[in-house]
């Protein structure tokens, strides 16, 4: 097997005396699309803020591509231009129009010119559909173009990998068909990506690999259909037979 | 088990009774106005166009006065009506009645308070036989004070435009160093707490007299080799504000740039934009928005406070009013000198007021 693509070794995280991330072990290898479940406060934003550097870890390693993207020393600029990610609230910059928000870091942080990073800005939104708002606000979106317009602006920076962080949960359902169908766009074009969701159809359908997260731990990893079907750890089980009683499967 | 209703009879109130007290008041309220409309004119000058102006100005006020009668005797009418049609059966109709009246009844009320205080100015500069509108307001003196006035304002305009743009700039530095992350900031950030917590502290008269008289004695450089003392005091004038207001201003800008909600920076930094470009494009842009209202307040507050410079021996308006004031033995200059700066600070209010009005606008709509 190929050297993985995201490789987390024993990555512990407190928040003060918050234990959140007990030994994460995970791989993630290129071309894969890794689900992270799990129940609320279990992790999964953290993890994947802190692959992105966004936050410190105290114990443990993160590489990327071979490289180490945890600790001291490591340019976290640099390594963002390869790891995009995209939040649940989409975090666009309310002051610029939806063109802008794409081509401000390609412009400053990769150093394109305008007219390159406009060029790219507009194929990402003509593949999205959302070429006509390129001169909005994104206040003036609705929250599913607003989801979109966020996933590509990470695109635009051409990372290796995308993590998203339930970028569908501040939705409304039938919003949501929009955003993931972008997702699944994506997967097809063989892009690697780690996500955090509650769609557990979703999660079912797109994912090589699902991860269950159960208290800042991977309570058990495996294929969607084994996961799914016949999970091994009790907590695995009682998760998703909640999520079942819940009717989100 | 559904409780059994305990609502009361339906309740009428025709609003008759205060009505009747409302002619009454509006009545008095009107007559009292009169009063005070004669007193006014029987001590107006005896110059022709002052007489013709003031005529017109006070037949004005007496028929703005009148519009309280009508709304009373409104009030009363509806007020009738409503009472013959509860008496009639006629209940829906009869509260609409009664609520024209109550409504009419409001309008009084609002146009007696603003009357009365009418009164009360017009009884006060008429007192005395209109001395204090002599003190005050001495058209004579008024334009022959003119030409000096304004040479002393534009000395205020140029210290408060001199000193707004310095300040502006200023206290963006020292807001930023404030939220200078890591250790090695912290001295840094220790010197800009302390430096904002002093001038803040510290009355701007007092800065003004150490810095403006104190340098030149101390031999402060640059300014102690100046040669135009003018110019000198001028920039030492500059320097003082500057210190004080920005402090002041520095505070604006840090609640400003930590209104903006932590999201928006994790967004410019996942995206691979240093700490200075998600300041520069993302935090400051957004937070300047907000904080504008609050940045033009102390701009005005500065404007104003351009007139301390005078304690410190340089002729602005406050200045030359008071020569003006000695020379004539009478306070119309220094009257004059308030116009000057209202004539600056109420369009700039205004437009602080629209800004405000607009934002929530904006903000309640989306
Ligand atoms: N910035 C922070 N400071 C302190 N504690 C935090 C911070 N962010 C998260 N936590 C804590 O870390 C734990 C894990 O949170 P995290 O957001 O990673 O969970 P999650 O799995 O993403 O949950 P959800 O499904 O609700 O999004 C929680 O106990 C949370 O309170
Ligand atoms: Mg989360």
């Amino acid at each position: 097997m190929t050297e993985p693509f995201i490789e987390i070794k024993q990555v512990h995280k407190w928040f003060g005396e918050n234990h959140v991330l007990q030994g994460i072990d995970l791989e993630v290898h290129e071309h894969e699309v890794v689900c992270l479940i799990g129940p609320s406060g279990c992790g999964k934003s953290t993890l994947l803020r802190c692959i992105n550097a966004l936050e410190p870890i105290q114990e443990g390693s993160i590489r990327v591509d071979g490289e180490q993207a945890s600790g001291r020393g490591v340019d976290v600029n640099w390594l963002r231009q390869d790891v995009g990610i995209v939040f649940q609230s989409y975090n666009l910059f309310p002051h610029m129009t939806v063109l802008r928000n794409i081509t401000l870091a390609p412009i400053k942080a990769l150093g394109l010119s305008k007219s390159e990073a406009t060029d790219r800005a507009m194929t990402l939104l003509k593949r999205i559909g959302l070429d006509n708002k390129a001169n909005d606000y994104p206040d003036r979106l609705s929250g599913g173009q607003q989801q979109r317009v966020a996933i590509a602006r990470a695109l635009a920076m051409r990372p290796r990998v995308m993590l998203l962080d339930e970028i569908t949960s501040a939705l409304d359902p039938e919003l949501v068909h929009e955003v993931l169908n972008m997702v699944r766009e994506l997967a097809a074009d063989g892009m690697t990506m780690l996500l955090a969701t509650h769609e557990m159809g979703f999660a079912k359908e797109v994912s090589s690999r699902v991860c269950f997260l159960y208290q800042g731990k991977v309570e058990e990893i495996a294929e969607p259909q084994e996961i799914f079907s016949s999970p091994k750890s009790a907590h695995t089980q009682r998760f998703l037979k909640s999520i079942i009683e819940a009717g989100r499967l | 088990m559904v409780p059994s209703s305990t609502r009361t009879a339906p309740h009428f109130s025709s609003n008759r009774v205060k009505s009747i007290i409302g002619v009454f008041a509006a009545l008095g309220i009107e007559s009292l106005l009169i009063y005070a409309l004669h007193q006014y004119w029987s001590t107006v000058g005896l110059l022709d166009t002052a007489r013709a102006v003031a005529l017109g100005l006070l037949i004005a006020i007496g028929l703005f006065g009148m519009s309280g009668c009508w709304y009373a005797s409104r009030a009363l009418i509806h007020a009738q009506r409503a009472d013959k049609q509860w008496r009639a059966g006629h209940h829906q109709a009869a509260r609409i009645d009664a609520e024209e009246s109550r409504t009419h009844l409001a309008s009084l009320a609002g146009i007696g308070l603003a009357i009365l205080i009418v009164v009360f100015l017009l009884l006060f500069t008429s007192a005395n036989g209109g001395k204090i509108r002599q003190v005050f307001l001495n058209g004579d003196f008024l334009s022959r004070s003119r030409p000096a006035l304004l040479r002393g304002f534009w000395l205020n305009i140029k210290i408060f435009v001199t000193a707004q743009v310095l300040v502006t700039i200023w206290a963006l530095l020292v807001a930023i160093v404030r939220q200078l992350p890591g250790r090695g900031a912290a001295p840094v950030r220790l010197l800009a707490v302390i430096y904002s917590d002093v001038f803040r502290g510290v009355p701007a008269v007092i800065v003004i007299y150490a810095v403006v008289l104190g340098f030149p004695l101390a031999g402060v450089p640059p300014f102690a080799d100046m040669q135009d003392k003018d110019l000198q005091r001028f920039w030492l004038a500059v320097l003082a504000l500057v210190l004080v207001y920005g402090a002041y201003v520095s505070e604006v800008y840090r609640a400003g740039i930590e209104s903006i909600h932590w999201s928006q920076t994790a967004g410019a930094r996942s995206l691979g934009l240093s700490q200075w470009q998600t300041y520069r494009h993302v935090i400051v842009p957004q937070a300047v928005r907000r904080i504008l209202p609050p940045l033009l307040n102390d701009f005005i507050a500065l404007q104003k406070d351009t007139a301390l410079v005078s304690f410190a021996g340089l002729v602005d308006i406050v200045g030359q009013s008071n020569l003006l004031k000695n020379r004539f033995f009478n306070l119309t200059p220094v009257f004059g000198a308030a116009l000057l700066f209202l004539a600056v600070t109420i369009p700039f209010t205004r437009f602080l007021d629209y800004l405000i009005r607009r934002d929530q606008a904006r903000t309640q709509a989306g």
